[in-house]
């Protein structure tokens, strides 16, 4: 049952086996271990980095292509939402048709991206994402009338999902039973169930084909594989999750503007999630984000430190200084390209092979 | 150069000039747009040539060139503000100083960084595409914040200096002095890097080791001492072209090399990997292309310039100059 559910792909390393169900409890009972508001925003934030940094992998570990469009989609879902919802109003129709929009201009751009840029060269499709993501952000914040601008959109989400409704008088567990409960378990569904569709994708004979890219993509388009048309389904389909995860942000946040979804600092943050969590194992997706994002607040809360500590020297100070923690995550970044390329969970899985 | 010089890219961009006048209507603001547009397209084409060479000649794609752009810019606004009596006075000549030393000094300080960028950041990852792109894109994050360190978040006023400001008139059109200027120090670089190439024996063996590397090497030259020299003029010229650019929007932001190395990509894509003809090309159609549509659609710019790059590919998916062995 839960190897079928796991799509056979078991985790191969019991300190994996042990973090990844301590990972999917804690976040299971996220609500009542960890209360607090900014508790449960974290977890859910957790939520929609693993779809989003998962779906990333599909394309990078597993394809073996870089694409820095994952944001635009991440942002189109989110858009969705926020659109549809502050245009057409509170209903779940409206939330429904925005993110079938969503989706399908997702499925567009990526299939027109997909086309223009890995018919001739994959590495193409790294320099085109690019420049269609900063375009794309440039548009979103131009179009003030529909997208908000730069200030972006807060919008309201059908009632049953609003923190203002209560379903229970007394709480349950010293946690109050209301929409925003509903709704983190809604997230926490979706997540779920994207990751396993993630799991069964990477592990079906389609996956199997993207890795035989990966590795030889010359062999590949030998063996009978037309390497293009894979590509371009892998790269499909990873915006389409992507998406998904926009739409998860969106309703989490009730507000979205070109710095939540949007920004070049979270395709920095996903790629530096890929690489530490493991690329090519869905896995390592769940243990980076829950890493990366604790770490991310308490990194600032370091530098802060560190920064107020040596503030005798200024260009150290500066250096230190919480507003340039990119500065240190970049060096983490090429550290961990260098040395640490198969991740912590490529690790782990080659120390249970010993 | 060539000995059978294809002609049909050559024709692109008189051609989309012509097709702009239409729309624009009036000849002499047509006039302005195309003359602004030629500046941004040879400054453009200073920064694109040292990438698409080192690409053709290592198959190295640096995603971390936009640093030594800034870099550049960066090195001009602390020069530049530190001759104020030389770019305020009247004389064109002490303007010129002042400007041609901000120039020597930003090259040779891109050059630098472009010499640990490449020993540190780039060698350890020859002929691994993925990991290329990933690393240098980092060290772009890492150039960019450092220059954030230095110059600070904010963004910097870099005024063209007294006797390069204003504009000629020629009819009604009304043409920068500084974007002719653009224009003159373009195409001496492009002059250089044509003699360069097609006349000295370095340049015989770049040429070579762009069509065929292995073969270079079996013929007992170290392509790799060639490509170190290409990487680190390469920068140079890119610390070159931040000036230039720098001081054609007249103010200077730390993510300027993020925001340009976009148009490069479009530049080199279209103009074929490696091929500096073809990124000539590019590089005037992508000016040309931002002024008009920045004129007619503001809001379309960069749209308009992916949309043009689309449309050559479909043309000719390699790129104007397809390069050989790619």
């Amino acid at each position: 049952m839960l190897k079928r559910l796991l799509s056979n792909d078991l985790p191969r390393s019991t300190w994996l086996a042990w973090t990844l169900a301590g990972v999917l409890l804690g976040l299971a009972f996220a609500p009542f271990l960890f209360p607090g508001v900014k508790a449960l925003s974290v977890a859910a934030k957790i939520l929609v980095f693993i779809v989003l940094v998962a779906s990333f992998d599909l394309l990078l570990g597993y394809t073996g292509i870089v694409s820095f469009a994952h944001t635009m989609f991440f942002g189109i879902g989110a858009y969705g939402v926020a659109m549809s919802s502050s245009h057409w109003g509170a209903t779940w129709s409206s939330l429904g048709v925005g993110v079938v929009l969503a989706l399908l201009l997702t499925l567009v751009l990526a299939l027109l991206i997909g086309l223009f840029s890995l018919r001739v060269r994959a590495i193409f499709f790294a320099m085109i994402t690019l420049a269609v993501a900063a375009a794309f952000q440039t548009l979103a914040s131009q179009l003030s009338e529909w997208t908000g601008g730069e200030d972006g959109l807060s919008f309201k989400l059908p009632a049953l999902l609003l923190p203002s409704t209560e379903f229970s008088d007394t709480p349950f567990w010293g946690v109050n039973i209301d929409g925003r409960l509903l709704c983190y378990y809604l997230l926490f569904a979706a997540a779920l169930l994207q990751f396993l569709m993630l799991l069964r994708i990477v592990n079906s004979p389609f996956g199997r084909v993207l890795q035989a890219i990966r590795e030889n993509e010359f062999r590949a388009e030998a063996i009978g594989y037309r390497v293009v048309v894979y590509r371009t389904l892998s790269s499909v389909l990873s915006a389409l999750f992507a998406c998904m995860a926009g739409v998860m942000l969106a309703l989490w946040l009730r507000y979205n503007g070109p710095d939540t979804s949007l920004s070049f600092e979270i395709m920095m943050d996903v790629l530096l999630i890929v690489v530490i969590g493991g690329m090519g194992t869905i896995y390592g997706s769940a243990i980076g984000a829950v890493l990366f994002l604790w770490a991310q607040s308490y990194l600032q809360d370091l530098l802060r430190w560190a920064s107020d500590a040596v503030s005798a020297w200024p260009l150290l100070a500066a250096l230190l200084s919480p507003d340039r923690w990119l500065l240190w995550l970049g060096l983490l970044f090429v550290l961990s390209v260098y040395y640490f390329p198969t991740g912590i969970v490529g690790r782990l899985r080659a120390k249970a092979l010993l | 150069m060539k000995t059978n010089l294809d002609i049909k890219p050559l024709l692109l961009v008189p051609v989309l000039a012509l097709l702009a006048l239409p729309l624009i209507g009036s000849v002499d603001t047509w006039l302005t747009l195309s003359v602004a547009g030629l500046a941004m397209g040879m400054i453009i084409f200073i920064m694109a040539s040292g990438l698409t060479l080192v690409f053709g000649l290592m198959d190295v794609l640096n995603f971390g060139h936009g640093v030594f752009i800034a870099l550049g810019a960066f090195v001009a606004t602390s020069v530049l503000s530190g001759m104020v009596d030389w770019t305020q006075s009247q004389e064109l000549w002490r303007n010129l100083v002042a400007v041609g030393s901000a120039m020597a000094l930003a090259m040779v300080a891109a050059a630098v960084i472009g010499l640990a960028f490449e020993r540190f950041i780039v060698r350890p990852v020859y002929g691994q595409h993925l990991k290329q792109i990933l690393i240098t894109m980092g060290g772009m994050i890492i150039g960019e914040e450092i220059i954030k360190v230095i110059w600070g978040p904010l963004q910097i006023a870099l005024p063209l200096p007294e006797a390069m400001r204003g504009s000629l008139l020629w009819g009604d059109a009304s043409i920068e002095k500084y974007r002719l200027m653009a224009v003159v120090v373009g195409l001496v670089v492009f002059a250089l890097q044509a003699w360069t190439l097609s006349r000295t024996k370095v340049g015989l063996l770049i040429r070579a080791g762009v069509q065929d590397r292995e073969m270079v090497e079996s013929l007992g030259y170290k392509i790799r001492r060639l490509f170190v020299g290409v990487f680190v003029v390469g920068s140079g010229l890119a610390g070159l072209g931040g000036v230039m650019w720098g001081l054609y929007q007249q103010n200077v932001v730390p993510q300027i090399g993020a925001q340009v190395d976009v148009l490069i990509f479009i530049v080199i894509i279209m103009g074929g990997l490696g091929s500096t003809g073809g990124a000539l090309i590019g590089a005037l159609m992508v000016g040309l292309m931002a002024n008009y549509t920045g004129f007619l659609l503001p809001k379309l710019a960069l749209f308009s310039n992916i949309a043009l790059m689309a449309a050559i590919l479909l043309w000719r998916p390699q790129g104007v100059y397809p390069v050989a062995n790619r």
